[in-house]
């Protein structure tokens, strides 16, 4: 056993050539677990970061909650999931979730933090309603902060949906999993180089999306 | 695999937790608690001293000369891409490639050293970077050697940010070994795997219970040990 796990090469690429319509499923079912769970904690940030930012108090609580959440090591998440809602998706998505919170919410709040005294002062000049403000200028100011933590939030998350192959929901770690189990090197490589690749490309592409966002940012550079 | 594993369908989650727990096997002999607890915690601990040695010189160098903040921006984002699965599978097949054991602690420990790094390098250089330079100005001014400017100056005001380091090194060190199950070792991961396997519910959850409050625990314990280390002109009043 020890002897065929030192020699197997290294990689095989005739292997990845005859899978690569499974590389496809596998990529499909980690840009889905990713996209999904993002989205809710996008969701689920915003409604806490205008919370605490409208009811200062709350801020401390949530942090310190969705700190506790961050805690909680991935395996063990899932598997404290597993008798509420099963081996499912849903396991897998509630958990994502909960990592993306503290993230995206702590950059929120110092987005809007971060605003120059300056701008409110000017805008309240301008006649701002206090909502109108809060979309037309601050929003639009601390969207570099905002997209910085939706960026480390998506890259985290790429990496934890490796660990969801543990509930059979595929993705990359699929081949991770099977690798380390029939010691097949290459399954080990290509899952995790896929992986970094993924998180790579959503990296640049919020990247891009800020831009197109914040055009003025680019203006002023 | 769509099923939820359990145990007989008559069983419910407690009951299956009771008879997990109930168990002799669970607190005595090679496979106990107190056995994969200590397993845990020898790799967690060691693993952050060694990375602490490894990367704290350096990580001093470049703060007190000011240098090498991109290094440490390239260190965190090409850290963060690298999920923690992929560096422990990765260390694993390199070790064992190299002849070592299947079920010996070494890969495990090499990922791990490789995962407490990068926090400590960053937030150590962030640290000593960050204090102000007309602090460390007026301590040459009043001709304090480079060492006391050092030792006496800019490490004492880094300690929070350093201190921080450390713990986020540690949280991340205790959950990633957890997943130390995945690649045949022990630690309180071993109880959630082979929940996964042997379709246990009492045992993956107790498992999952275990790694939770040991992660907790290290986090809250160290925000402690954090606050009492740092020096008292830089405590604030909370």
């Amino acid at each position: 056993m020890s002897l065929l796990a030192q020699t197997s090469p290294l990689i095989d690429w005739a292997w990845i050539s005859r899978n690569m319509g499974q590389i496809v499923d596998r990529t499909w079912e980690h840009v889905t677990l990713t996209a999904v769970s993002v989205s809710i904690g996008l969701l689920l940030s915003l409604v806490l970061g205008l919370v605490a930012l409208r009811w200062r108090w709350t801020y401390g609580p949530i942090t310190w909650v969705t700190g506790l959440m961050y805690t909680i090591p991935s395996l063990a998440l899932f598997a404290l999931l597993v008798p509420i809602v099963g081996l499912n998706a849903t396991n897998a998505v509630i958990a994502l979730t909960s990592y993306t919170l503290l993230i995206i919410v702590r950059n929120l709040v110092a987005g809007i933090d971060g605003v120059p005294e300056a701008v409110i002062e000017a805008a309240d000049g301008m006649g701002y309603t206090r909502r109108a403000r809060f979309w037309r200028m601050e929003v639009p100011l601390a969207l570099p902060v905002i997209v910085a933590g939706l960026r480390i939030a998506t890259v985290t998350t790429v990496g934890l949906v490796t660990v969801t192959a543990v509930l059979g929901l595929g993705g990359y770690g699929f081949f991770i999993l099977r690798g380390l189990n029939t010691f097949f090197w290459t399954q080990i490589l290509v899952g995790v180089a896929l992986s970094v690749i993924l998180a790579t490309i959503l990296d640049i592409a919020f990247v891009l999306l800020e831009r197109w966002l914040s055009p003025w940012a680019r203006r002023a550079t | 695999m769509a099923q939820p594993v359990g145990a007989p369908r008559d069983m419910s989650v407690w009951e299956s937790i009771e008879s997990f727990l109930s168990e002799p096997e669970t607190w005595s002999g090679p496979g106990s608690i107190w056995v994969r607890l200590g397993e845990h915690l020898w790799v967690s601990i060691v693993a952050v001293v060694v990375a602490a040695l490894l990367v704290m010189p350096v990580a001093v160098w470049f703060g007190h000369t000011r240098r090498g903040s991109e290094v440490a921006t390239a260190v965190v984002n090409i850290g963060r891409a690298l999920p923690s699965f992929g560096i422990l599978a990765i260390s694993f097949l390199i070790l064992v490639r190299m002849g070592a054991g299947i079920r010996e602690p070494w890969a495990v420990l090499v990922a791990l050293i490789a995962l407490a790094a990068p926090p400590m390098f960053t937030n150590t250089v962030a640290g000593i970077q960050t204090v102000e330079p007309a602090t460390v100005e007026s301590a040459r001014g009043m001709g304090l050697t480079e060492r006391e400017v050092l030792t006496g100056v800019e490490l004492p005001l880094a300690v929070p940010v350093i201190m921080e380091g450390v713990r986020i090194a540690l949280v991340q060190v205790i959950a990633t070994a957890t997943l130390g199950a995945l690649v045949a070792w022990g630690g309180l991961g071993r109880f959630i795997v082979d929940g996964f396997a042997q379709q246990d519910q009492g045992q993956l959850v107790a498992g999952a219970v275990l790694v939770g409050l040991l992660a907790v625990v290290a986090e809250l314990g160290f925000s402690k040990l954090q606050r009492s280390a740092t020096p008292r002109g830089l405590r604030t009043a909370r």
